[in-house]
């Protein structure tokens, strides 16, 4: 909502600059974003002061001036204008302004004498038709400052953000009604320049009420259905003439951003931004000879090309005002071509209705045009305003364009009873919402200054609302009305004891913690890539969203890892090689037992490709990151996810996804090599994917009911270790070196070492694995170093080599593994 | 008698004599390989000369065995003592067998990770609500119409619904526009008291431009009890807002939204200009901070709470643009792109 000041002191004399206005508009009604000068094209002028003015050598009208416009030399200034004189201060328009006209400024000669820039009259400033002379300025203001803050210049725009529960802020008046019950300054009714002093004298007829059938004029009106459209009036105005609007109409919706088109046309704008209630002028000549308007839904296809131009295919969602035949306009959202008011319109039917926002709304986006009208008939206009303005816009447009109000205007809609609908207010009711009491006393004066009814009644109150305040049906809107109108700045800030919530944290919190901690401790930096992609996944288990905006956000991503991989990408085409990336997000799955909503889980993906460690003098070109630190990586990641649960690193295919992560048996993950757009000097990228949590994304429990959960929300602590002793006497190590054949994993070796029930057996490393020389075809040899000890002894060397042969006898039955010799 | 003075004065022999040997030795030592084979030949733990002498203590009488440990201890120290200094000597005047170390060169470094900037100011705030007890819940992203609208008092073809362009699914759903899901469904789950914090991912359908992303992140706090008020309210973000921005002075203004009722939004004063306005405060002298209110009764009912009994307060915030502000990020895709010289950086 654009607001005029000078607007808004013809509503209120509040007597407070812009400023001030911005302050106490955001502190009680709405934020004010910006404050404006309507005259933002004038921001280039200063004001200049002429410090000599000589005739032009070549011509007998010119003058040759000097004038300090600030910078540190006086400049040279060729001005036209007889009234120049030296000491004056003039509006001056240095080189390379433009001016309102559109015209640029620039240095050049006239007549041979250089001119840098240009002392203007009150016409080139758009301020005024006087162009015979320059504008002398009477102020104190230094050569050099800005024409806008030396003069006052033009109106103040202020930007307000009115939001959707507060419709009656989309008018001047509304805004002004807030201001004067903040200043209590006296709200009036704004003087039309040139009209009727006493408007009174010139109101028309009172509007005649029908419920579903009315005329005015000669033209009938007919309403369909009174939900769609609760109030319509028509008026009908002969003999007016169309023409451009007055200064004043001009400037007042220059103020607030719009151009004048025509009298006619606006006068009905000077009612929605003055008044908050669109209307419409339709030309009466073009409603055809048997002059009717009939409000209802459009006809499946109808067809309407609408005031800007687009021929528009309707339907029955739509409400439509047409004449006897064909649709005129979309109700509430614009108007139609064919009986639009031009130059040689005499005649008018002005309407001035209230319709459904609901209706309004579905108009608005099935059509895709959003106008001043629509975007204040969505958020309700009163159903009692058409009424209210009646007489108003009657006087204005007969001040403005002539003609006259023949007939009484015909109202169609079911009688306006007063809205009795009364709101009671509890004092204890405020003192617990807002924390301390506020006397009924106080709540009564705050809501009559703007415009409720309170009376007090049984120690509490009882509140009527204006009719423009839509907003207010129950108890916590008075509440809130107390709080803006006392001021949210009123209230302390004391902190007060709080009892300790029931909730606990959510276990996977502490979880992702630890995981970021321990990622970020090894180099991995977190990135929060879009979780869209834009092709399904192979598996056919991708959700599409059905209104992307772009292409490539069409589908849910249902792995991690392909966003982080894309994230590795946008850095490999940045000329980043050695990357690190980690993300803990959310990625969807169509569930096919409980439709309508998605599966989501909680995953961790990590990438790592490049160099291990940055290079060191020491070790210039350290190695890269290859399959054995994936492993690792996302074994340590799953035992964080996983806590105390048995984490295992199934084989999977090589060259992919080579291990599946097993926690407790189930499949929870796979670490392997990922296929990346990559550049050929790029390394080989490696990955994790891990599950973190499936998210309950079940309903809690129905709508309006309370469910509180009893066990699945006990402790959330995962087991902990138990201590042990530390050993109290020194281990053993005995290093094997075995001959394995290729059908024999690593793997299987270990089992069978494990499981050969030698409890001294502390700890198997395998040390190295060579092939070559002295090692037989489809063999390879491997090196274990094995670690013995004993809990209450230190074991002598004979024990040691007897539990040693003991597994290699064991390794040798159960695999044929040998030890290798020589 | 003759047998233990005789061990005795055997090992005090021996002792003497490994010592006179080993000296000159040491003496003579002009690397620190020399001197490291001397250590192990003569004060090594496993077969050191001395060691293999210690074991012949075992076997004396306990008259004897003092006066032999004092004797072997006091060899060991000498030994030791001519050692070290040995080692001195040959690492400052040895410069010619050994380089001197250039203490100027780097150490061996390794990667340093980064936590996300939006995870960053998450933490942050998490830790200052933590300590007024306030716990973390979390809710899935993808909502159903009565979870994310309904539930929360949005009326149905409000123009409320405008200011949440909303992405739906297939199949049925909607992608949360905002936290306050959770909201419900803690009201649900659990019974007053209750204090809880709310992070997560939101999504609108909105295109990426300088401030706004299809999705971002949100974190959202609520608080219900019986008496809690609009001073809890005002006070508890104050103190947020103190904590988190420094001696920061706090408005609240009128506001709207469907799921709170009074509504408002709390400014703080511009940390650049100190509230005399500037480009960055957009010449308000406030910057925006969060939106907040009192739950609104219908948000309670909607949980099957008694709304005269309990009351409440909530807000929301956006990380992403608080990060935005903090490390001065001109466009907010940047702390999606996942670029590692931007994040590496920010989130050291």
């Amino acid at each position: 909502m654009n607001a005029s000041v000078e607007w808004l002191s013809a509503f209120v004399d509040s007597g407070l600059s812009p400023r001030e206005l911005r302050d106490l508009i955001t502190a009680r009604a709405a934020t004010v974003d910006a404050i404006e000068p309507v005259r933002a094209d004038l921001a280039a002028l200063v004001v200049g002061r002429v410090i000599e003015a000589a005739r032009h050598p070549d011509s007998d009208h010119l003058w040759v001036t000097r004038v300090d416009a600030g910078g540190p030399e006086p400049l040279d200034v060729v001005c036209g204008a007889p009234n120049v004189t030296a000491g004056v201060l003039y509006p001056f328009a240095p080189a390379g302004t433009t001016m309102p006209n559109g015209i640029t400024i620039e240095r050049r000669k006239i007549r041979g004498q250089v001119s840098n820039g240009m002392l203007c009259s009150a016409r080139e400033l758009g301020l005024g038709e006087d162009h015979e002379g320059i504008l002398a300025l009477t102020t104190t203001a230094a050569p050099g400052t800005p024409l806008l803050e030396a003069v006052a210049i033009g109106d103040t725009r202020l930007v307000i953000d009115v939001l959707p529960n507060r419709p009656d802020l989309l008018s001047h008046q509304g805004v002004a009604r807030e201001i004067a019950a903040a200043t209590g300054k006296p709200l009036r009714v704004p003087v039309i320049p040139g009209g009727d002093p006493a408007p009174a004298m010139s109101a028309p007829p009172a509007p005649v009420r029908a419920d579903r059938k009315g005329t005015t004029d000669g033209v009938r009106v007919t309403v369909d259905d009174s939900t769609d459209c609760p109030a319509y009036l028509g008026v009908v105005i002969r003999g007016l003439r169309v023409g451009a609007s007055p200064p004043w109409l001009v400037s007042r919706l220059a103020a607030v951003g719009m151009r004048s088109i025509s009298n006619v046309v606006d006068v009905t704008n000077y009612m929605l931004h003055g008044y908050g209630q669109p209307m419409h002028a339709f030309d009466l000549a073009r409603l055809g000879p048997d002059a009717a308007i009939h409000v209802r839904r459009a006809r499946p296809g109808e067809r309407l090309t609408t005031l800007d131009g687009v021929e528009r295919v309707l339907d029955a969602s739509i409400l439509v005002i047409a004449d006897a035949e064909h649709a005129q306009g979309i109700a509430g959202v614009i108007g139609g071509q064919g009986s639009e008011v031009s130059a040689e319109t005499t005649d008018i039917f002005l309407e001035i209705a209230a319709f459904d926002p609901r209706r309004v709304r579905t108009a608005r986006r099935a059509l895709g045009v959003s106008t001043d009208a629509s975007f204040r008939f969505e958020r309700l206009v009163p159903a009692t305003s058409p009424a209210e303005t009646c007489a108003t816009v009657a006087g204005l447009m007969t001040a403005v364009a002539g003609g006259r109000v023949a007939a009484a205007p015909a109202l169609v809609g079911p009688a306006l009873r007063p809205p009795e609908q009364r709101v009671r207010l509890r004092p204890q009711r405020v003192a617990r919402v807002l924390g301390v009491p506020v006397p009924p006393t106080e709540c009564a004066t705050l809501l009559a200054s703007v415009g409720f009814e309170a009376a007090v009644r049984d120690g509490a109150l009882d509140v009527a609302s204006p009719p423009w305040r839509t907003d207010i049906a129950a108890e916590i809107d008075l509440v809130e009305e107390v709080a803006r109108l006392r001021g949210y700045g009123s209230f302390p800030t004391e902190l007060r004891p709080y009892r300790i919530g029931t909730v606990p944290d959510d276990p996977l919190v502490a979880r992702t913690a630890r995981l970021r901690e321990l990622l970020v401790g090894m180099g991995f930096i977190e990135v929060r890539p879009m979780p869209f992609v834009s092709d399904p996944s192979p598996d056919g288990t991708s959700i599409r969203v059905t209104n992307p905006l772009a292409g490539n956000e069409s589908y849910l991503r249902s792995d991690l890892l392909s966003s982080v991989a894309r994230r590795a990408e946008f850095n490999l085409a940045r000329m980043e090689g050695d990357l690190r990336l980690f993300e803990i997000g959310t990625v969807f799955r169509r569930q096919p037992d409980t439709p309508g909503r998605p599966a989501e889980e909680v995953r961790v993906g990590i990438l790592c490709m490049g160099a291990r460690r940055p290079p060191h003098f020491t070790d210039p070109s350290p190695p890269a990151w290859d399959e054995w630190d994936a492993k690792a990586l996302g074994e340590v990641v799953a035992r964080i996810a996983y806590p105390g649960a048995s984490v295992v690193m199934e084989p999977g295919e090589v060259p992919r996804a080579l291990w599946r992560v097993r926690a407790d048996g189930a499949d929870v993950g796979w670490v392997g090599v990922l296929a990346l757009d990559a550049p050929p000097w790029a390394s080989t990228a490696y990955g994790a994917e891990i599950l973190m949590e499936t998210t309950d994304v079940a309903d809690v429990a129905p709508p309006g009911r309370h469910a509180p959960a009893i066990e699945r929300d006990g402790p959330s602590r995962a087991p902990v270790p138990r201590y042990r002793r530390p050993p109290a006497f020194p281990a053993v190590r005995a290093d094997v070196t075995l001959l394995v054949p290729e059908t024999v994993s690593a793997g299987a070796v270990e089992a069978v070492l494990r499981g050969a029930n030698e409890p001294m057996l502390e700890r198997i490393d395998l040390l190295s694995q060579f092939y070559g020389d002295n090692v037989p075809e489809r063999h390879r040899s491997l090196t274990w170093r094995l670690t013995f000890r004993h809990p209450e002894r230190t074991l002598r060397e004979k024990e040691v080599e007897a539990r040693r042969d003991k597994l290699l006898r064991a390794l040798e039955t159960h695999l044929g593994v040998r030890q290798r010799t020589a | 008698m003759t047998e233990s003075i005789s061990s005795l004065t055997r090992f005090l022999d021996e002792l003497s004599a490994i010592e006179s040997q080993a000296v000159p030795e040491i003496g003579a030592a002009r690397t620190a390989d020399d001197l490291e084979a001397l250590r192990v030949r003569y004060v090594g733990r496993k077969s050191g000369r001395l060691s293999a002498l210690s074991g012949m203590v075992a076997g004396m009488s306990a008259a004897d065995r003092p006066a032999a440990g004092q004797a072997f201890n006091g060899t060991h120290k000498r030994l030791q003592e001519q050692l070290a200094a040995a080692a001195a000597r040959v690492l400052s005047t040895g410069a010619a067998a050994t380089p001197a170390i250039d203490l100027t060169m780097p150490g061996r470094a390794v990667w340093r990770g980064a936590r996300h900037p939006v995870t960053i100011v998450i933490d942050e705030i998490a830790d200052i609500f933590r300590e007024i007890g306030f716990t973390i819940a979390l809710g899935p992203e993808a909502e159903s119409e009565w979870y994310n609208f309904t539930a929360l008092n949005f009326p149905p073809e409000h123009p409320a619904l405008d200011m949440h362009d909303t992405l739906y699914l297939e199949g049925g759903g909607l992608l949360r526009t905002h936290t306050s899901p959770v909201q419900i469904r803690t009201l649900q789950r659990y019974t007053p008291p209750i204090r809880v914090l709310v992070p997560g991912n939101v999504y609108r359908r909105d295109v990426f431009d300088a401030s706004h992303a299809p999705m971002f992140a949100q974190i959202e706090g609520l608080a219900v009890d019986e008496g809690v008020s609009f001073v809890d309210l005002k006070a508890t973000l104050s103190h947020f807002a103190r904590r988190f921005f420094g001696a920061a002075t706090t408005r609240f203004r009128p506001s709207f939204f469907p799921f709170t009722e009074p509504s408002a939004e709390m400014d703080v004063e511009c940390q650049i200009c100190h509230g005399t306005g500037c480009a960055t405060c957009k010449m308000l002298g406030w910057v925006e901070i969060l939106g907040c209110g009192m739950v609104h009764p219908s948000v309670l009912e909607s949980a099957g709470l008694d709304a005269e009994r309990y009351t409440g307060w909530a807000f929301g915030m956006g990380p992403g643009r608080i990060a935005q502000q903090r490390y001065d990020i001109p466009l907010l895709r940047e702390l999606y792109d996942g670029d590692v010289r931007v994040l590496g950086a920010l989130g050291q």
